[in-house]
């Protein structure tokens, strides 16, 4: 007998309906033959992957990280410089000439991000609430603020990638090909997360969320599995960035402010922070609503601004708790 | 004649200028249910967590198993077999009642960093789990999320918590604290079960629960330990009836 089985329909079959979603979106822009809507979703996948990430620490590990705009900007940065030696041929370290291949610059780029975190998450776990909060912040400005003096590297305008990317040999920038791969990404991830969310891993961050004294009194040293949790969070958002770059051929400090994090703060509150997939949710109606509203104002904020208050008060579980509620009702509330 | 399974030496502990625990030594023998009695603010629950580790000596020793685990951080000690039920009620709200106590067998198997195979199907931590909420008469409230348990429940899953961890010495904070006299009863009935299988350091009001349950009995005042002994000693004991008893009996 399983204990309790809580995987409702919602929670096994709403992911792979929303990558089926996705996975329509080139069709449908090459039927209306819209190309902007490719590009639009490209973001909403990479960005999905990114508030994937941080809901994993913030959802299931009750961290609210201001940081991971941050460890995003060092994945996009990572492949970024790696293609920027390659192509004008001067050597990074030890003599070599940095690399335009994904395969290798996206491992590397992954790894200073969960170094990153590494590092930085083992300072800020010592703290707990608005104090953990307000230390991401501020490393996130130092991050932001060390890209920008890296003069070598574009600082404040950026960098442009130069040199065409491939992953080992393939060509994975035409705009419907990279597509496709940032969506199998997503997909793995969620698999992935919501693998460990129900594994004994799991268990122990999201009872640390819950009740850290009793964890620790049981005999978990819960610090270690927040830190390795705000690793492997940090690691897949570097991954978010190396697409990122990948795809916007570019990058800047401002893909890195510290207002990126909020917004994917909002993005995985908005979609429902109970849930793996639930920020892409997220993450699709923050990117969509603030396209449309831009094409009526530069004020595009304020409208959008209104949608995430509403929502966050109508519906306290974020758009999640919406869905759930619609079902309830087609079973006659049985719950 | 048994061993000591804690000893505890000496043991001082300061809040500013106030002792909470004052030059206190204690031991709990192996196989024994030692109760701890005292008057509100005799530094019992200060104590106890200083037992546990949350909270750290000024001075004194506190040996476990003949080893000086008086600097081992908190989990550390759960490992070695000590387990505290909390005065206030400390359990894992959005767990169900199976999952708050796997997650004690699965911290007592110390494997936390497996990141694929799904606990709700894992045998190793569903069966002993099960087991302890055999012993503590949960079983009927498995699947219920913890947050939704009556406080007598509630009370009753911090115990099987403790025992999931298959601990060699359980630290029980006042048990009862306010249930109602039949889940008090209940409790009591719970904890008779358990005498002789562990050791047991039992902080307590229950009077009644105390005289059935103990085989020894400490009364602490004012951060110190002014007698122990035998329940029967204890309660005709002129210095602690004058010290605490008096008022009540």
């Amino acid at each position: 007998m399983a204990e309790k089985t809580r995987t409702n329909w919602l929670n096994l079959a709403a992911p792979v309906l929303l990558i089926g979603a996705l996975a329509c979106v080139p069709l449908i822009a090459q039927a209306i033959d819209n190309p902007f809507l490719i590009r639009l979703f490209t973001r909403v996948i990479v960005l999905s992957i990114a508030a994937v990430a941080l809901n994993f620490v913030l959802g299931f590990g009750g961290l609210v990280s201001l940081m991971h705009a941050g460890l995003f900007g060092i994945g996009a940065y990572g492949v970024a410089i790696l293609s920027h030696h390659d192509y004008n041929a001067e050597p990074i370290l030890f003599g070599w000439m940095g690399t335009s291949n994904l395969a290798i610059s996206g491992p590397i780029a992954i790894a200073l991000a969960a170094l990153a975190a590494l590092v930085m998450g083992f300072i800020c776990l010592r703290t707990s609430g608005s104090y953990f909060i307000m230390i991401t912040l501020a490393f996130n400005q130092m991050l932001y603020y060390f890209f920008v003096a890296l003069q070598e590297y574009g600082g404040d305008d950026g960098l442009q990638i130069l040199g065409t990317i491939d992953f080992a040999g393939l060509n994975i920038t035409k705009r419907i090909t990279f597509y496709y791969v940032c969506l199998g990404v997503l997909a793995v991830v969620i698999v992935a997360f919501m693998r460990i969310v129900g594994s004994r891993f799991g268990m122990t961050l999201r009872a640390s969320a819950q009740n850290e004294r009793r964890l620790i009194a049981i005999g978990v040293p819960a610090l270690r599995y927040k830190l390795a949790a705000f690793v492997i969070s940090g690691a897949v958002a570097g991954l978010a960035g190396a697409l990122w770059a990948t795809g916007q051929g570019f990058v800047s400090p401002a893909d890195m402010a510290w207002t990126r994090s909020g917004d994917l703060v909002v993005m995985a509150v908005l979609g429902g922070l109970a849930s793996v997939w639930a920020p892409v949710v997220g993450a699709t109606v923050f990117l969509v609503l603030q396209a449309l509203f831009s094409n009526y104002t530069v004020f595009w904020q304020l409208p959008l601004g209104l949608v995430i208050i509403f929502t966050i008060v109508l519906l306290r579980g974020g758009l999640l708790d919406l869905m759930l509620r619609v079902r309830k009702q087609d079973k006659g509330d049985a719950a | 004649m048994s061993a000591p399974l804690l000893e505890v030496t000496n043991l001082v502990k300061r809040f500013g200028g106030l002792a909470a625990t004052d030059g206190l030594s204690l031991d709990v023998l192996t196989g024994e249910t030692h109760a701890l009695i005292g008057p509100n603010g005799a530094g019992k629950t200060t104590l106890i967590a200083q037992l546990q580790g949350e909270l750290s000596p000024d001075q004194g020793v506190i040996a476990f198993k003949g080893q000086d685990i008086t600097r081992e951080p908190p989990h550390a000690r759960a490992s070695l077999g000590i387990a505290r039920s909390f005065q206030i009620t400390s359990i894992f709200p959005e767990f169900t009642v199976m999952q708050n106590v796997a997650l004690a067998v699965q911290a007592r198997e110390g494997h936390g960093f497996r990141f694929w195979a799904q606990t709700a199907h894992d045998k190793r931590l569903l069966d002993p789990a099960r087991e302890a909420l055999d012993t503590i008469g949960l079983t009927h409230r498995a699947n219920r999320d913890a947050r939704d348990l009556s406080h007598g429940e509630r009370r009753q899953l911090e115990l099987a918590m403790a025992l999931a961890m298959r601990p060699s010495l359980l630290l029980l904070d006042e048990p009862m604290a306010g249930m109602g006299r039949q889940e008090g009863i209940r409790m009591t009935r719970i904890l008779e079960s358990l005498k002789g299988r562990y050791s047991i350091l039992l902080v307590e009001h229950d009077m009644d629960a105390v005289f059935a349950l103990a085989d020894r009995c400490s009364v602490l005042v004012a951060g110190r330990a002014i007698a122990t002994g035998a329940p029967d000693a204890i309660r005709n004991d002129p210095a602690v009836r004058e010290a605490y008893l008096g008022k009540r009996h």
